[in-house]
């Protein structure tokens, strides 16, 4: 039940106010609907998805130095505005959990991923399975959900899209959830251009309505 | 109750166009010199409302930041407060000697109203030109805020609108809650609501 | 086939740089001319079934600058052959300076390519190193790479970066990684000159500059060929060097 409670995208911890890159992709026009929508949720899902999960599984698993995986995050964001992003989300989440769980002793200034796994740890019943699930279902339920307001798409059909997305993000969070204990430069370092370039755009952009 | 050990937070909200942003500067501009402020915007789509408060150079730009809110301003004032908190907590803790953080939210509809796990306080605005039947239409803003400003009250001869009305509706709707009908052209310290946010200081 | 290169740069004292080592092993051959170092391409390759290393060493006050005479046209060998690989293993010590700018890496249909690239850099050490990959040559469908760059400053992070091309990795062609852009490419500036500014990071709509975490740049780009994707990571290189004191000649 904890996983079903951190992953609700009712849980109060600012998600809401991110689009994971499609607001950038919608506004140079990569996404127009819910095909290109399909690409990019399952191009996002391989690579920052996976990177992601991986973290998130590695930081569960409580067999790494805390700053030296954050640093291992950081290392795989090369966009500034991307890390800033993922450092606030990461504060909000730990924030949030802290006085949720009433988990007082969890650290407050973690990438996004590394928090997730740091609360995983904290909370009663979970692991690096539940977090690599939870950091892969993330990367593509948060730009779904902003791509079906930005975009005024048939939401059933935004959803069908995850939906089928779902095994691959299980394979890919057992993979991670596997490896959450090797040496952290095996960690997957997989680079999405574009939502680094498309970060920058719209970190520079007058007219936005999602944080990142 | 907030701890005393923080500044005090007060949220305005209101419909889009009501005037919370110039009332804020006024608020910004008449307590400046007595308080310690810092202000928390939350645009729905641009830094604009920042943007005005910095150009208004009411208030050091170091002292206002900005918030998106993904389409849904209200969201990030009552559902899901903690990008707004994060924003508060960053300026409490880069100006240690705060005394008041007013938190602007978003134009929304007459259902936004702030979650008091992040203000203490909460300002509803409306203007005479959105029509004089609002406050009859009631709504959590209107009938719950701990102030209702009528906005905007030098307007009311060019819409037809009557104030008598609109004061006289808030009433029955508010009970004891107090209501300040507000010209912030006849008045630009905004004096009567500037009282109301020392008294909550002073509680 | 199987091949293991080796140079090491060693400052003279003098400001001056000379090869302590300079090892080569066909199709790896590094040639020393009056231009700097080349490393020359045997006829056509990598090939599938390649395993390629090289090793490059930099002393402390050396400055070694390593090009290629040509793009490296990846191709698929004989069924079975499996995928080439290529191992660039390099350290550089404090004051020492490496400069990796080979050609572009054209992936040709059917080909399937592995880059490993593993740099550690002293604290104080400079590094200017490109990555260019080409999606096929011009009118055919391509072939797939992998690259993974790891490098480090000081034992710390710098960067991790793994690219993923081709019809081997499905979703390298969604619009959140390539949409479809045939010429991929990054260049990472580290060491004092480049310690991290600030300042606009967006260099055209598909090439943006990128102060990291740590101390240095990564400018990234995508184009639809290879002269266009050289000229936006140039303007990136560019740019970062207004906002630090690096500089900015490939």
């Amino acid at each position: 039940m904890n996983l079903l409670l951190l992953t609700d995208g009712r849980f109060p911890a600012g998600g809401h106010a991110h689009s994971g890159g499609i607001e950038a992709a919608v506004m140079a026009g990569r996404v127009t609907g819910v095909d290109t929508l399909a690409v990019f949720l399952a191009g996002r899902l391989t690579t920052a998805g996976r990177v992601a999960a991986a973290l998130a599984a590695a930081a569960a698993s409580g067999a790494h130095d805390l700053v030296e995986l954050d640093a291992e995050a950081a290392a795989r964001i090369p966009s500034p505005a991307l890390r800033a992003a993922s450092r606030t989300l990461g504060r909000q989440l730990l924030r949030t959990a802290r006085s949720v769980l009433d988990a007082a002793d969890l650290p407050d200034d973690l990438h996004h991923p590394v928090a997730m796994g740091v609360v995983c740890a904290a909370t009663s019943g979970l692991g690096p399975a539940d977090a690599a699930r939870w950091a892969a279902y993330d990367a593509i339920s948060g730009p779904a959900s902003a791509a079906v307001r930005l975009l005024g798409l048939d939401p059933f059909r935004a959803w069908g899209v995850v939906a089928a997305l779902m095994p691959e993000a299980d394979a890919i969070a057992a993979g991670a959830a596997a490896g959450a204990a090797r040496p952290l430069t095996h960690l997957p370092s997989c680079s999405a251009p574009l939502l680094d370039i498309g970060a920058e755009h719209h970190a520079a952009s007058e007219v936005r309505l999602f944080a990142s | 109750m907030r701890p005393d050990d923080r500044p005090v937070r007060i949220g305005i909200g209101g419909p889009v166009g009501s005037g919370k942003t110039a009332l804020v500067a006024a608020l910004c501009r008449a307590l400046g010199a007595e308080l310690e402020l810092a202000v928390v915007t939350n645009d729905i789509y641009t830094d604009e409302d920042a943007e005005f408060l910095k150009r208004a150079g009411v208030l050091d730009p170091a002292r206002i930041t900005a918030v998106q809110t993904g389409c849904c301003p209200h969201t990030a004032i009552r559902d899901d407060i903690s990008a707004n908190l994060a924003a508060v907590e960053d300026l409490e803790a880069r100006w240690k000697a705060l005394d008041l953080v007013l938190v602007e939210s978003g134009g929304d509809n007459l259902t936004a109203t702030f979650s008091y796990g992040l203000v203490d306080h909460q300002v509803f605005v409306l203007d005479v030109a959105g029509g004089d039947k609002v406050p009859r239409k009631g709504g959590p803003g209107v009938t719950n805020a701990d102030l209702l400003v009528i906005n905007k009250t030098d307007l009311a001869p060019l819409v037809g609108a009557d104030l008598g009305v609109m004061a006289g509706d808030a009433a029955v709707k508010r009970g004891e809650r107090p209501v300040i009908l507000c010209s912030l052209v006849d008045d630009p310290g905004a004096a009567d609501v500037a009282g109301w946010v020392r008294a909550q200081l002073a509680r | 086939m199987k091949a293991r290169a080796r140079v090491v740069a060693a400052g003279d004292g003098a400001g001056g740089t000379r090869l302590t080592t300079l090892r080569s092993e066909a199709p790896l051959v590094l040639r020393d001319t009056p231009g700097g170092l080349y490393l020359v391409g045997g006829a056509g390759g990598p090939l599938g079934g390649d395993d390629l290393a090289i090793e490059i060493e930099v002393g402390a006050g050396a400055r070694l600058t390593i090009r290629t005479a040509a793009a490296s046209i990846v191709l698929p060998g004989r069924p079975g052959d499996g995928p080439s690989n290529l191992h660039v293993d390099a350290r550089v010590a404090a004051g020492g300076e490496l400069r990796w700018l080979p050609g572009p890496v054209v992936a040709v249909q059917g080909c399937v390519h592995h880059v490993e690239m593993v740099v550690a850099l002293e604290e104080g050490a400079a590094l200017m190193w490109r990555e260019e990959v080409v999606l096929g040559r011009h009118g055919e469908p391509p072939g797939s790479v992998r690259s993974r760059a790891t490098v480090d400053v000081g034992g710390r992070p710098l960067l991790r970066h793994e690219l993923a091309l081709g019809p081997g990795h499905p979703g390298a062609a969604s619009p959140a990684v390539t949409a479809g852009a045939r010429a991929v490419g990054s260049v990472l500036l580290a060491g004092p000159e480049w310690a991290t500014g600030a300042g606009s990071t967006v260099v055209g709509d598909r090439a943006v500059v990128l102060p990291l975490a740590g101390p240095g740049w990564q400018v990234l780009a995508l184009a639809d060929d290879a002269p266009a994707l050289r000229r936006q990571l140039i303007a990136g290189i560019e740019a970062a060097a207004r906002h630090t004191a690096g500089r900015a000649a490939p």
